[in-house]
């Protein structure tokens, strides 16, 4: 073709026609799904480096990957790539049937050894498993047809729960091992729903729909998913619509888009709450107890989130295994005022410490504590709000040298107490800054414990400990907005998880 | 000097003289070249150290962030031997410096993926995000310094001064959310998020995407191109393109009244061709310099441009990297960005020298 400018005038033009012709797909039948996500994925091994434990990204690797037990949208647990799984009469063996007829998205057959190979691999600590320390109480895997087995080197009743938690993932080992670690980051493989069609980091992944997936093929074909990390991006561009689906944004530009799309708000499991340091005024179960009344919980979530979250008193939600809804901490101003003067202070003398908050990371997290410290300074407690990146608390958190005070959510997709109050809580823990021996007394025996509601019963007594002493203070549960064309109708997941394979058209 | 023995006329005299300035000058001009190389040098090593230093020192490590629930000392000691941060920083920097001498920057933590790559594969779309930008804010803002001249004294020029001042004093991020709302939102002609529409099949060899799609004719893919960049350059145009009519304008209206112009004028020549072609070559100098200088600005601006319109460029990879305190990643950006900051004040500094007859005779 000649390059003559009335050629490039015209075919500017074309093209410009033709790229603007993709551009409102609210409007025409949905074949490709495009979802507005809020965070990136960097890598795409889910079971090393730091995206492994990032529970924001799970949702992204469960399209792709299985776990070896599927977790269901209200948490619980169903058969997955695991059929059956247990432990032997004296908790020295674990036994797991894995499913047949199951294929990779290379079209080889997903078998026993593979199971076999990723537990034995995210045991390895050279991988850089970041739960090394859980799947390494398991040893010596045995493959025996579709059964797989293993000595349990130190008995951990959660064990088959992280097998729908954080890096439980099972991983192709004949195609690991052929393309290795690079390889498998270039052409990641799974048998999850959802085949890895291309990815640009930063920008997108588009996925193919596995046809042949074990739990039914997907209703959507083609999904994209765009990494989207601005909220205000996200609302606009599922306003415009050019995506069909986003979620995490301000819960009031959710409550002005909700009428003219489909809307789900559902409970996730993530919480909110105050680390309490048991350092300087801290080590006052007064101030601590006032500090923790003072707190009108329902009036900030109703004012801030637009009434967007559900108030807790323990470092469990309602899903979670060992809520006890009969653990209660009231808003009790004057009780407050009260506890302070028994210690000697009040409005006229008030305590003083530092409270330490993100701004920005979670939904009004640096609003709530300005309010809380409002509250306080209601009841005679002065709190100096100290505002940091979510990097330096977990620095912080790790050394033990939190504020008196830190807000913080805690997430806990398998609705194990250990892995809520438990890591929270327990003193050795490094997500603890709470080092009561009491508290670890009573925590210790349960890692443990065999007899399930035993354990469950022991740590609601826990939560029941922490409550009376107000050792922590738990705040909210929080709500995941989640916004969709009028075509598309999508499943919330209690974990948080936005997973396409659960979206159907309406 | 001339020949020995030989007496030549005043004329061939002062010709040699004139060689012998022009030599002296292109002498001077390379050794304030080689000055400027062993400078940047130092620069670049300067930057290299604080980096290094102030990512560790700062609050927040990566360890730290991807610790699990029930870490054990040992664990923590494991990981941190793992990412090679149990060494002393000197150590650190030394390892790392001589990996850089070969042209490894490390890995980075979140990706696992070589740095000196992945900072590689997205300075293309930031570079075109760049010169885009640049090309829309010098068109933009030559085009109102150009009208506020011609039509200087009447309410025109008083409009596109007030529209300078307001384009100047709201940042390019705000710009890039007006602009979303209007161009993504309400009139929804343009992509408000990433760089290329994902179902298309690109035929690149480079991630250079908008210049070889016109190398290779394809026109459509060009568009999209276009479509997805044209709100986030905007939006990092506008408050540049606000200076460059500001100052334009200024150096136009001095050139004016110079008496060469005076003279043109007289001469019967239109005012559009008074300004153009007499007064804007003068007057164009130190703008030429102020927009070099803005460009490097410009890159720096794209990082929280390319966020908002999730462009996959080296700003939002940024960004990521410094959330996730993925400290390699970190390294790598900012020395590229320091390469480039001062590879492009070397340049500007050189063509300035270049076209300025009084600099290039020293």
């Amino acid at each position: 073709m000649e390059l003559t400018r009335r050629n490039v005038m015209k075919m500017t033009a074309a093209g410009t026609a033709l790229a603007a012709s993709g551009l409102p797909l609210g409007a025409q039948a949905i074949d490709e799904l495009v979802i507005a996500y809020n965070v990136n994925l960097p890598a795409w091994d889910p079971t090393t480096g730091p995206s492994a434990v990032n529970p924001t990204i799970q949702g992204l690797y469960q399209s792709v990957f299985d776990q070896f037990i599927l977790q269901q949208p209200d948490l619980k647990p169903a058969p997955g790539l695991l059929t059956e799984w247990g432990w032997n009469e004296d908790r020295t063996k674990v036994s797991m049937t894995v499913r047949e007829g199951v294929t990779w998205h290379d079209g080889s057959p997903f078998t026993a050894e593979d199971v076999a190979w990723s537990l034995a691999r995210a045991a390895d600590p050279a991988t850089g498993n970041p739960i090394n320390f859980v799947w390494s109480t398991l040893a010596n895997f045995a493959v025996d047809g579709n059964t797989v087995t293993a000595d349990v080197k130190q008995f951990d009743p959660t064990i088959f729960k992280w097998m729908y938690f954080l890096t439980g993932y099972v991983l192709p080992k004949a195609y690991f091992e052929k393309v290795g670690a690079e390889g498998f980051e270039a052409a990641p493989i799974g048998t999850g729903p959802y085949m890895v069609e291309k990815f640009e980091r930063n920008a997108f992944v588009r996925l193919k729909a596995n046809e042949s997936y074990w739990g039914g093929a997907p209703e959507f074909k083609t999904v994209t998913i765009k990494f989207v990390t601005d909220a205000a991006a996200r609302v606009a561009e599922i306003e415009s619509g050019a995506s069909h689906v986003t979620l995490e944004m301000p819960y009031e530009e959710y409550d002005r888009l909700k009428g003219g799309m489909n809307g789900v708000a559902a409970p996730i499991s993530d919480i909110g709450m105050i680390f309490l340091n048991d350092i300087d005024v801290m080590l006052d179960p007064n101030v601590r107890k006032a500090a923790a009344l003072a707190i009108d919980k329902q009036t900030i979530i109703d004012r801030l989130l637009s009434g967007y979250g559900v108030k807790i008193d323990t470092l469990q939600t309602p899903e979670y295994d060992a809520y006890d809804a009969s653990i209660t901490v009231p808003y009790d101003e004057a009780g407050a005022i009260a506890a302070l003067a028994a210690s000697g202070f009040g409005p006229d003398n008030p305590v003083k410490f530092t409270i330490q908050t993100t701004k920005g990371f979670k939904p009004k997290d640096y609003e709530m504590v300005q309010a809380i410290v409002g509250l306080w300074r209601k009841v005679g407690i002065e709190a100096e709000i100290e505002v940091y990146e979510i990097a330096k608390h977990y620095e912080l958190r790790a050394a033990d040298t939190l504020a008196p005070a830190a807000f913080y959510n805690w997430g806990n997709s398998v609705g194990d107490p250990t892995t809520s109050t438990g890591f929270a809580m327990f003193g050795p823990s490094p997500h603890s800054v709470w080092d009561g021996e009491d508290l670890i007394g009573m925590i210790g025996p349960l890692w443990g414990e065999a007899d399930e509601a035993k354990r469950i019963a022991g740590w609601k007594a826990v939560d029941k400990f922490i409550a009376d002493n107000a050792l922590v203070i738990p705040l909210l549960q929080y709500v995941q907005p989640i916004l969709s064309a009028a075509g598309v109708v999508v499943t919330p997941h209690a974990s948080g998880a936005l997973l396409p394979h659960l979206m159907k058209r309406a | 000097m001339p020949p020995h023995g030989y007496s030549p006329s005043g004329a061939v005299l002062n010709e040699w003289a004139r060689g012998d300035l022009a030599v002296t000058g292109q002498m001077q001009l390379f050794g304030r070249f080689l000055v400027r190389l062993m400078t940047t040098a130092i620069t670049l090593l300067g930057v290299a150290v604080i980096v290094f230093v102030v990512i560790r020192v700062v609050p927040g490590n990566p360890i730290a962030m991807m610790l699990p629930p029930g870490a054990t000392e040992a664990d923590i000691a494991t990981l941190t031997a793992l990412y090679g941060l149990d060494k002393s920083i000197f150590q650190q920097f030394v390892i790392w410096a001589g990996g850089v001498l070969q042209g490894d920057f490390g890995m980075s933590i979140t990706t696992r993926q070589p740095v000196l790559a992945l900072v590689m594969g997205r300075l293309p779309a930031t570079l075109e995000l760049s010169v885009m930008a640049l090309v829309m804010a010098v068109f933009l803002g030559g085009a109102a310094a150009l009208g506020g001249t011609l039509r200087r004294g009447t309410r025109t020029e008083g409009a596109i001064d007030v529209g300078a001042g307001m384009a100047l004093s709201v940042p390019d991020f705000l710009w890039g959310l007006v602009l979303i709302l209007i161009f993504g939102v309400l009139w929804p002609v343009f992509h408000i998020s990433g760089r290329v529409t994902p179902s298309l099949d690109l035929p690149f060899s480079s991630n250079f995407y908008l210049f070889e799609s016109l190398l290779r004719f394809r026109f459509d893919l060009w568009a999209d191109i276009v479509s997805h960049m044209f709100l986030p350059a905007l939006a990092l145009a506008i408050p540049l393109a606000a200076i460059i009519a500001q100052l334009l304008k200024q150096s136009l209206k001095e050139t004016m009244h110079l008496d060469y112009v005076t003279l043109a004028r007289t001469k019967g020549y239109s005012e559009i061709h008074v300004i153009t072609r007499e007064a804007l070559p003068n007057a164009i100098l130190p703008t030429l310099t102020l927009v070099g200088v803005q460009f490097t600005f410009l890159i720096g601006g794209t990082v929280i441009i390319e966020r908002l319109f999730s462009y996959e460029g080296l700003g939002n990879m940024a960004i990521d990297a410094v959330i996730n305190r993925d400290l390699p990643l970190i390294q790598g950006i900012v020395i590229l960005f320091a390469v480039i900051f001062t590879g492009v004040n070397l340049l500007v500094d050189l063509s300035y020298a270049l076209l300025n007859p009084r600099l290039r005779h020293g």
